[in-house]
């Protein structure tokens, strides 16, 4: 009898240490409640004040740095709450598999910018976020997989229906990352 | 049931063994710092397991520099990644999982 007692608590330790070593577990879900929050308010300032679209660029560059400073930030400490530390080999993994798409998507934005393809800078930029998060997923909550499906189909719908950009960043910066906060909330915790 | 537990390594009897295999079957490597916080052991305690490991075969040292630091790497055997699934399954037939 002791010995299963023994072997069961030798399964659990077994599993939660594969499973710690090989997915970054301390997401913040906060932090997407916050960062969709910031998108609505970057798409309700670009709605009000902005007409030219390198100030539109200035205010989703602001959104992106905060939303990300936020997210690095809360989850840092919410590593430090539950006894972790951040940086490890699979938090590392992890930044790298997020910022290769990511950084793609913000330099084509650039570019498609600068060549005046206007219409295609919010949709490729959803596009490539999505394939950040499809990326990172698998290095972090499993869930951030299907967000980030619904994001390059945010993306994809966009570019049918260009004139549409300003409720596409709503949708797949905004709500969805306020829902997706709040059910990564639920779930896990602060 | 002396079948069932003869299947037992007696090298994985300590947990902190058993942690160190169940991180490196499924990471390719590890280095001795990101170890030593996964599974909160001091340093001592951690390389004398490693040291043991090593011994019978079951991981691999890797000793290199990065930026002018030393900086020890460990990786698991087919030996020892062997040695370890057989060890789980010993377990499992023990609590009875199948």
């Amino acid at each position: 009898m002791n010995n299963e007692i023994n072997s069961l608590e030798d399964i659990k330790a077994i599993r939660k240490i594969m499973e710690e070593s090989t997915r970054f577990l301390s997401l913040s879900g906060l932090s997407g409640v916050l960062a969709g929050i910031a998108a609505l308010a970057g798409a309700l300032i670009a709605w009000l004040f902005i007409d030219d679209s390198w100030s539109l660029m200035g205010v989703a560059a602001v959104v992106l740095v905060l939303s990300l400073s936020v997210a690095f930030w809360l989850s840092v400490k919410k590593a430090k709450r539950e006894g972790k530390h951040f940086w490890t080999p699979v938090s590392k993994k992890m930044l790298v598999h997020l910022f290769i798409p990511l950084v793609t998507g913000g330099i084509l934005a650039v570019v498609f910018m600068s060549q005046g393809n206007m219409q295609l800078v919010v949709p490729v930029f959803l596009i490539f976020y999505g394939l950040a998060l499809v990326n990172a997923a698998k290095y972090t909550l499993g869930e951030i997989f299907y967000l980030g499906i619904l994001e390059i189909i945010t993306g994809l719908v966009l570019t049918i229906f260009p004139g549409w950009w300003l409720i596409g960043w709503s949708f797949g910066f905004g709500i969805l990352h306020v829902v997706y906060g709040l059910v990564m909330y639920g779930k896990y915790g602060r | 049931m002396k079948n069932l537990i003869s299947n037992l390594d007696k090298t994985f009897e300590s947990r902190i063994r058993l942690g160190i295999m169940s991180v490196l079957s499924v990471n390719e490597t590890y280095d001795f710092n990101s170890l030593k916080e996964t599974l909160q052991v001091t340093d001592g305690n951690l390389a004398s397991h490693l040291k043991a490991l090593e011994k019978a075969g079951m991981i691999q040292v890797e000793k290199q520099f990065i930026n002018r630091k030393p900086n020890t790497s460990y990786s698991a055997t087919e030996k020892g990644l062997a040695a370890f699934r057989q060890h789980i399954a010993a377990l499992e037939n023990l609590i009875g999982i199948h």
